[in-house]
């Protein structure tokens, strides 16, 4: 069975509440069939908007979504068969866990026993089969949760979609459900469009992640990509760390570039610059440039350091560099006796790959 | 492994739960004050009143203490033949009290509510026996009026001995014990209070489901709405409240006149003409409309406060998950609604069970409910104890209803706000 690849596709979506303001502009999606897509955004950048279009309780305001080739606009939400858990897991609270898994399959007027298996088998797969007969209020956060995904996949949808699902966990538990939703994933291959704005969750979890900022998909890549290679100024400072030098490019050549700072120059890695004269950020992951380098890098800068702060596994390291004094290093706690200590001056060098030179901020 | 269960001690060795009794008694002690002011004006306008209601209506020691001696020679008069000449004697020495002392009228009245006509029998001994001689006052009285050879005055005496009474309970349903101490009903032309009872039952009911079926969309409606919308909603749900019953009884009799608005408007539409109006007032038809409209808050507020608390995602969920608008209402909205309609049509239905003022004003003779036949009677007949057993058959069953709907629904499932 060969996998499609615009399972699911907006198609020039824009979506506006009150005829001012686009929600949505312009969105372009394509998601495979089995995949695990999570759009990724600050609050307000349209994220769940553009879930609630695909599940059928927004309309768009112009263009269309396709599900497995069909426009589905005018198909309201209970024929779309789409799963989808919601933020506060909307469990029914006047039903058991039983008949909550079973709704879905009462309504749909499958047979007794093809029920009682089904939700037995959704039940065991979230490792809560002792659980049927309990009400909802008297399961702890991440019962419930892994009830609300169950009842999500127990009539075996197409796609199943996640609002914010771990939004109200603490951080343990919200990490082992992430791996929890991951396997689950895997092993049932059902596509999955999860919400989210965290970061490290959407990291860990997607196949690929579409991030959002004003409406629009900043960048949808698979979560290296993402991480290493942003194709702009805000998908690199809203993914993970990140230290930056705004400049001006004064030459471009061969895939390198040399941008004039207000104290000094660098070379850097040119992604959305074109010619002499613009503006742009540079971009560089804090891991990418190290103390004292053995090996030849084409960055040397010397640096202050301006303030050390123990993390357990690494040290974080603020220096002042080339007039930025937000400069962060992270340096691994086994790495060799380095010599950082407040007011120290260091070595600090990177390769110009590492160094992207995108659009100014 | 021993079987009994160790008690756990605190630290200075005393049982743990004995300390935290000690520690909680105080926190009791200022609990129970706080309420106290509320606990003595509920026992004194409350439980004190239907006690002495409760009192009043089965006493009747009236009529005892106003002839101790003849109910002391009757005891042994069997009532099948004409009383003893004592029973004569005794009878009119104490009414030769009551004549003196100007206190005969009670005693007349309460022997007419008996039986009739004894109050003019009863007037005519009064005049009469001042000029009785002692001696044979069997002859003497039965020579005043025939009706005296009737045993049946007699026994009408009789009936009023006991200190307690529950006639006036059997009355409240149109029954009564005969002459021969047999409980039957009355005679089917007087049998007004069964009537009553049922149309006041009628009209509650059909009052709270006419306001179930219209606050619960406005209830949705204010639930769902954003802010400044359901404000707007809320006030005017809530002006009622804020408008005397009284005005609002008084504009609905305008409303509804044969001449009002609400005529006009019909007319004016073409759905009757001028001159066959629908008579909408002084009779069912008005009480229902003016009690369901005064009544309608008391529907929506419960309704409301239990709708806001259900999330939108549930209705939401329960369509992803496959189900129609229909049946994600009626599956899933609904049944968390219940709380509320049941609190709602608890309060509706006791409130309008006892309502007074509305029916009085607009519900003509086919609109009256058992309400106004117990202010009929405190007001009118002055028939106090009557009202009282009135008062009380309608608190019992209004108990009743409070049990039974327990049963059905359980009173924990009921939210008031």
């Amino acid at each position: 069975m060969s996998k499609k690849e615009d399972f699911v596709k907006f198609d020039k979506v824009d979506k506006s509440y009150d005829g001012k303001v686009l929600v949505v502009k312009d969105l372009n999606l394509d998601i495979e069939e089995g995949e695990f897509v999570t759009m990724l955004g600050p609050s307000g950048s349209g994220k769940t908007t553009c879930l609630m279009m695909l599940a059928g309780f927004e309309t768009p305001t112009n263009g269309e979504i396709y599900l497995d080739k069909n426009p589905i606009s005018n198909i309201p939400p209970h024929k779309r068969g789409i799963g989808m858990v919601f933020q506060n897991y909307a469990l029914f609270p006047h039903m058991t866990v039983f008949e909550n898994l079973a709704f879905p399959l009462r309504v749909r007027k499958i047979s007794k026993e093809d029920i009682d298996k089904k939700v037995d088998k959704a039940l065991s797969m979230v490792s809560l089969s002792e659980f049927g007969n309990r009400m909802p209020g008297q399961l702890s956060g991440g019962q419930q949760q892994r009830v609300a995904v169950a009842r999500a996949l127990v009539f075996d949808p197409s796609v199943v979609l996640m609002d914010e699902p771990l939004g109200a966990l603490d951080k343990n538990l919200r990490e082992s459900m992430q791996y929890e939703i991951k396997h689950i994933h895997e092993s049932i291959g059902v596509t999955v469009v999860y919400v989210t704005h965290d970061q490290g969750e959407a990291l860990t979890m997607s196949n690929r992640i579409a991030v959002f900022n004003d409406g629009k998909v900043q960048q949808l890549s698979s979560p290296d990509k993402l991480y290493e290679e942003p194709v702009n100024s805000f998908v690199a400072e809203f993914i993970g760390e990140n230290n930056t030098f705004a400049g001006e490019i004064s030459d471009i050549s061969n895939g390198s570039c040399k941008v004039k700072l207000d104290k000094g120059e660098i070379i850097a890695n040119p992604i959305s610059v074109k010619s002499v004269g613009e503006k742009t950020t540079v971009s560089i992951r804090p891991e990418r440039a190290l103390i004292n380098p053995k090996d030849k890098m084409d960055n040397n800068q010397k640096g202050k350091i301006e303030e050390v702060i123990y993390h357990g596994d690494h040290t974080r390291v603020r220096l002042n560099l080339l007039g930025n004094s937000e400069f962060i290093l992270k340096v691994p706690n086994s790495s060799q006796n380095l010599d950082i200590k407040l007011g120290n001056e260091i070595n600090i060098g990177w390769n110009s790959h590492d160094a992207r030179a995108l659009d100014p901020k | 492994m021993s079987s009994e269960i160790q008690k756990i001690l605190s630290t200075d060795g005393i049982p743990l739960e004995e300390s935290l009794k000690k520690a909680e008694k105080k926190n009791k002690i200022k609990a129970f004050l706080l309420v106290t002011p509320l606990l003595l004006f509920l026992i004194i306008t409350y439980i004190i009143p239907i006690a002495d209601m409760f009192s009043r209506s089965i006493d009747d020691k009236m009529v005892t203490n106003m002839l101790p001696k003849t109910y002391k020679a009757m005891e042994q008069w069997d009532g099948k033949e004409l009383p003893p000449e004592e029973v004569f004697e005794a009878f009119y020495l104490d009414y030769k009290i009551l004549v003196e002392n100007k206190t005969a009228g009670k005693l007349q009245t309460q022997l007419n509510y008996e039986k009739n006509g004894f109050k003019s029998v009863l007037k005519k001994l009064a005049r009469k026996q001042k000029k009785f001689e002692d001696g044979n006052y069997k002859e003497q009285i039965m020579k005043v009026h025939k009706r005296w050879r009737n045993v049946e005055y007699w026994r009408a005496i009789k009936r009023r001995a006991p200190a307690y009474t529950y006639s006036k309970y059997l009355k409240g349903v149109d029954m009564y014990s005969n002459e021969d101490g047999k409980i039957v009903q009355v005679a089917e032309d007087r049998r007004i209070h069964r009537i009553l009872w049922s149309r006041t039952l009628e009209v509650a009911f059909f009052v709270t489901l006419f306001c179930f079926l219209m606050a619960y969309p406005i209830a949705h409606l204010l639930a769902t709405l954003p802010m400044k919308y359901s404000n707007l909603l809320m006030i005017c749900v809530l002006l009622p409240f804020w408008t005397s019953l009284l005005v609002r009884t008084a504009s609905w009799m305008i409303l509804l006149q044969q001449q009002g608005i609400v005529n006009d408007f019909f007319v004016w539409i073409g759905l009757v003409t001028d001159d066959n109006r629908p008579e909408m007032m002084y009779n069912k038809t008005g009480t229902y409309v003016a009690m369901t409209q005064i009544l309608l808050p008391f529907m929506v507020l419960p309704l409301y406060s239990v709708m806001k608390t259900i999330s939108p995602s549930l209705m939401r969920a329960g369509k992803s998950l496959g189900a129609t608008p229909a049946v994600a209402f009626f599956k899933v909205y609904f049944p968390l609604t219940i709380p509320g309609i049941g609190a709602g049509c608890l309060l509706v239905f006791i409130l309008a069970i006892g309502y007074y003022i509305t029916p009085a004003l607009v519900g003509g003779a086919s609109g009256t409910l058992i309400s106004n036949q117990i202010a009929y009677h405190m007001k009118s007949t002055l028939d106090w104890s009557f009202a009282s057993a009135m008062g009380l058959m309608l608190l019992t069953g209004v108990l009743v209803i409070y049990w039974i709907y327990n049963k059905l629904v359980g009173v924990d499932n009921i939210k008031l706000g």
